[in-house]
């Protein structure tokens, strides 16, 4: 499946946007660890912009990002959403409430407990009313959010936004399901090639074990490993680059996608 | 898009396990609704709980998956030769070439929520033998399904709220387009905990009694349980004869809020109108609505106004929720098969508990069951975030 990249978002730790970190991610500078910087969107109204939780502001920085590099009008253009986990601080305090005697749980956290929140909120903040859907694949949330979003600018010949992101759980949740930062980053996919194109991406669905590809700056690895929505670096990384490579995505059930990766001028 | 034949499905909910428990309910018009009794829930509601549950673990191999909400998926794998149809459809097209599309709201979090009251008083750790991976998070159901039937194709979970399991049709239909597959094993499963519970109860929208959709004197939501999963091949493959068809998917967001539907279903009428778009029909082509009718006033009221802006005010619609519950992620594909079962038995569902309609309400509400010839149905299911999904089957030619 062919698709090809008009925009990218990108937020995480010391990776305060795409158009800034992209000298970092070819190997041209040093990556800086920083704690993960991030701010509600301002399209969201007051009341949604006070009720959103971590999981919304990084889906939010980084597809809107993408579609302003894009040129794209947010309003009409069809969404992917994928996160392993979805709003983990608001799982972790329903679940507290939800051993107390009292049982009381507050009805913003419950319908923010949705694992599609983020496209809620999306929606509401660029009032878009297209078709999105909301995934998750643990581990590999960002390879099978990338192959839905390619089948659909396969299968229907129109462009689509990719968001993933993922954020820790607190204690005591984070033992079992360590996510070691918060994470977001977007893509947008379109069948054509546009003058804007930054990349060619052929994607192939492949039932065979491979070894994903890795990081080569040692924090930026760590991050990769740590964060599930960050499995997609060495996808940016070689966009980054520029030149002709081949990227492994790893999936489940042994098994993965091959990514040619190519520039488009 | 092009037709899908759905050559084999499986259901199972409070209302019966397999297809043929379930159209003989849906002709006697019966209802499977009971008041709460799960766990140490303390709430004045009704319930529609799967019985038997607690004593159903899932298979051994599969050990480490072991939840509520994998049992109910077990439970349903296992019923109207949903299992062996798989086998055959992995021998016939290889285990890398049949996707697994799985529809959830809250998958396995149960297993949290009771590890929440065993902390470790001194740490606050959760108790040793705790699984999150296998049964918490929203992936879990669809691993399971993948491991269960051994597949090596593509495999995700959809978890938008109460569209969940409709979606998923979608995202099957779109992978075998594009290729990545040849076959799909579709479904959802959502199972009582009490996230769900006390959450629609936080919001007020918990029905006191059983639920009564488009009733003048509705409340809220009967929550239920269940798990409802369907064979997707192409249309020509040598099993699809009389299968029926799957035709179109629309999907919207409604842009409005996070828990109350746009108040003319605005958002709501885009999925109906994109699902007839996608498959080449008009709304005059439609014999019966399968509405979303929670039974919550707003809900109702939303959606009466999206469906009678678009179809004449004589097509017959009704909501099953009365009977089954709301079955959240699982309600999608629960009243994709109904509609299917209405189709092969040619009687379009009552709606159990509805006394009175709601005179407020346009569309032609049917409280009893109806026998009638149905060759083409739009099934709706809408949920929290503004998330809509609406399907047309058909039955073949």
């Amino acid at each position: 499946m062919r698709a090809f990249v008009e925009g990218i978002g990108l937020v995480g730790p010391g990776l305060n946007s795409w158009q800034a970190s992209r000298a970092l991610l070819a190997g041209a500078q040093a990556y800086r660890p920083a704690p993960t910087s991030v701010a509600a969107s301002a399209l969201l109204p007051a009341v949604e912009r006070r009720r959103a939780g971590m999981p919304v502001k990084l889906a939010l920085a980084a597809g809107s990002e993408a579609i302003a590099g894009a040129g794209r009008d947010a309003a009409s253009l069809a969404s992917v959403f994928t996160s392993s986990s979805g709003d983990c601080d608001n799982v972790h305090a329903m679940c507290e409430s939800l051993a107390t005697p009292e049982r009381q749980v507050s009805p913003t956290r419950f319908h923010n407990s949705v694992h599609n929140a983020a496209a809620g909120y999306w929606s509401i903040a660029t009032q878009c009313r297209a078709a999105s859907t909301s995934l998750c694949c643990y581990d590999a949330s960002f390879g099978a959010g990338l192959l839905d979003a390619a089948s659909q600018v396969a299968a229907e010949g129109s462009p689509v936004v990719l968001i993933a992101y993922d954020h820790p759980y607190p204690a005591p949740l984070d033992v079992a399901r360590p996510v070691s930062a918060s994470f977001g980053a977007a893509l947008v996919l379109v069948p054509q090639a546009s003058a804007g194109a930054i990349a060619c991406l052929d994607i192939e669905f492949e039932p065979r074990q491979a070894a994903a590809s890795r990081m080569q700056d040692a924090a930026l690895e760590a991050l990769r490993a740590g964060v599930p929505a960050a499995r997609c670096l060495p996808l940016l990384a070689a966009i980054a680059r520029g030149p002709r490579e081949t990227v492994i995505l790893e999936l489940v059930a042994q098994t993965h996608l091959r990514i040619a990766v190519s520039p488009c001028a | 898009m092009q037709p899908l034949a759905i050559t084999r499905y499986s259901i199972a909910n409070c209302l019966g396990a397999g297809a043929r428990a379930i159209a003989d309910a849906m002709r006697e018009g019966r209802s499977g609704l009971s008041p709460c009794d799960f766990d140490s829930v303390a709430l004045d509601t009704h319930i529609g709980r799967v019985r038997g549950l607690e004593s159903l673990p899932v298979r051994s191999d599969l050990g480490a998956y072991d939840c509520r909400n994998n049992r109910m998926a077990q439970l349903a794998l296992e019923l109207d030769g949903f299992a062996a149809a798989v086998a055959q459809a992995r021998e016939r097209y290889g285990a890398a070439r049949i996707g697994v599309f799985m529809g959830t709201s809250t998958s396995g979090i149960l297993e949290t929520e009771l590890a929440y009251q065993r902390r470790e008083p001194a740490t606050g750790a959760l108790p040793a033998g705790f699984r999150y991976a296998q049964t918490h998070n929203s992936f879990s159901l669809a691993d399971f399904v993948q491991r269960y039937f051994g597949l090596h194709g593509p495999a995700v979970a959809v978890s938008a709220a109460c569209s969940s399991s409709a979606k998923v049709f979608g995202n099957a239909a779109r992978m075998m387009a594009a290729g990545v597959c040849d076959a799909a094993v579709v479904g959802g499963v959502d199972t009582l905990c009490l996230t769900t519970l006390y959450g629609f109860h936080s919001l007020e929208l918990t029905s006191h009694g059983p639920c009564r959709p488009f009733d003048a004197a509705r409340d809220g939501i009967s929550i239920g349980e269940g798990a409802g999963f369907a064979l997707l091949e192409r249309v020509g493959a040598r099993t699809d004869a009389g299968a029926k068809r799957l035709l179109g998917v629309g999907d919207s967001c409604d842009a409005h809020h996070m828990s109350t539907p746009h108040p003319d279903g605005l958002g709501a009428r885009l999925a109906m109108q994109q699902a007839l778009a996608a498959a080449d029909l008009t709304p005059a082509d439609i014999d019966y609505v399968s509405l979303h009718g929670t039974g919550t006033p707003s809900n109702d009221a939303a959606e009466d106004r999206a469906v009678s802006s678009l179809f004449d005010a004589a097509t017959p619609c009704s909501s099953t929720k009365g009977a089954t519950g709301h079955l959240l992620g699982a309600a999608g594909v629960t009243e994709i098969i109904i509609s299917i079962l209405a189709m092969e038995h040619g009687l379009m569902p009552g709606s159990p508990h509805t006394r009175q309609v709601d005179s407020a309400m346009r569309c032609n509400y049917l409280v009893e069951p109806r026998p009638a010839r149905v060759r083409r149905v739009i099934s709706n299911s809408f949920g929290f975030g503004g998330s809509n999904c609406s399907v047309v089957l058909g039955t073949a030619g």
